[in-house]
């Protein structure tokens, strides 16, 4: 599944950030989930806990979801994304690189593809804690 | 907030041997049919080649292939690409079919990432990139995240052409970026202008691809395109791959 290379993104990402800060132990790590991206939490947590290593033994991952506000460059409108309006082609589409949205979104004032993805594009790290070495 | 993507690319990129970005500052210099011709020809002889479609708002290399519609990538911990008449074949066409995709400069680099960091090639000996024009987006992020990148620069003869080719080349060696040499694609008459002038710029010139009507024909057709002018021209390209150390 995708959400499994997003999950190895996420841990290398956060080891890297643990040998900058001397970490000996990830506590915890905050994952937002853009709602664009449809990623799963259910799938990326099992992930997560699958690939971990002994840096994150006892991590508690927190899997939150952020909306996805789309802006229009055009005329300014601004709109949330609606998974409901695409077919299941487009979603899974998006899924993969949200950024083809602009392929099949448009504004839904103006009727431009030219739109900005404001908030809630993929998946990013928001916190992380950990114990120091003594 | 931070991307976790960008960690993983060198990761994902580790078993390929040769990352060579075919380039141009130019639009319409023939570098889509170079990436292909050469991609294919280095198949022929057995190594293992990935060619990756970069020109997200403009790409062509499946037209070049003759890519059947129904070909897709596999979900695989992450995306597992199609091989196609011997290359590990990635586009982002899979995602958009005939659709435009009329992307910023954001949304540009961020398409980027998210297929560098989660696409799945594999062993290969050669990754080909089929860059798009320009010295923009995608030549900057792929110098500042894929740390083994080569450029492979296409021009034309036409001085317009090689005018602005040049202002990439002189960011390129500003970056300290490694460049394998500049190929003359479409060449019609005899000057060595172009020869001359990347030599004085202490650049290997890896030599010319004639101008070939045939080639137009070959679109869709990989074997005609192989029995064309630039298909011949390969060898000396490739030569300078090769060559490099294994």
């Amino acid at each position: 599944m995708h959400e499994w290379a997003l999950a190895e993104a996420i841990l290398n990402s956060a080891k890297q950030i643990a040998e900058k800060e001397k970490l000996k132990q990830v506590t915890e790590i905050t994952i937002m989930v853009g709602e664009l991206q449809q990623v799963e939490p259910g799938i990326l947590r099992f992930a997560l806990q699958q690939m971990k290593t002994d840096l994150f033994k006892n991590t508690k991952f927190h899997i939150l979801k952020a909306k996805s506000t789309l802006k229009c460059r055009v005329c300014g409108t601004t709109w949330q994304f609606d998974l409901k309006k695409l077919d299941s082609a487009t979603a899974e589409a998006i899924h993969f690189v949200p950024e083809v949205a602009h392929s099949y979104i448009k504004c839904p004032k103006c009727g431009s593809p030219d739109f900005e993805i404001a908030s809630g594009r993929g998946v990013w790290l928001e916190n992380i804690e950990g114990a120091k070495y003594a | 907030m931070i991307d976790p993507r960008t960690s993983i690319i060198d990761e994902r990129l580790r078993s390929i041997h040769q990352v060579v970005a075919v380039s141009s500052g130019k639009g319409g210099v023939g570098k889509s049919m170079v990436a292909a011709a050469l991609a294919l020809s280095l198949a022929k002889e057995g190594f293992r080649v990935g060619l990756f479609d970069l020109d997200f708002t403009g790409p062509s290399t499946h037209i070049i292939l003759g890519v059947p519609r129904n070909l897709q990538p596999k979900e695989e911990k992450g995306i597992v690409p199609p091989t196609f008449q011997y290359l590990t074949y990635m586009s982002l066409v899979y995602y958009v079919g005939d659709n435009p995709a009329p992307m910023r400069g954001a949304d540009i680099s961020n398409a980027l990432i998210e297929l560098l960091s989660v696409t799945q090639w594999g062993k290969l000996d050669f990754l080909i990139i089929d860059m798009p024009p320009g010295i923009g987006d995608a030549v900057l992020d792929l110098a500042r995240l894929v740390e083994r990148i080569q450029f492979l620069i296409i021009t034309t003869p036409s001085l317009l052409a090689f005018d602005v080719v040049k202002k990439q080349l002189a960011l390129l060696c500003e970056l300290k970026l490694p460049i394998i040499g500049v190929v003359e694609n479409m060449k019609i008459d005899k000057t060595n202008t172009i020869a001359e002038q990347t030599l004085d710029l202490g650049l290997k010139y890896l030599g010319f691809i004639p101008f070939d009507r045939e080639v137009e024909a070959a679109i869709g057709n990989p074997t005609k395109l192989l029995c064309t002018a630039m298909g011949k021209a390969m060898p000396q390209i490739k030569k300078a791959l090769v060559a490099k150390k294994w």
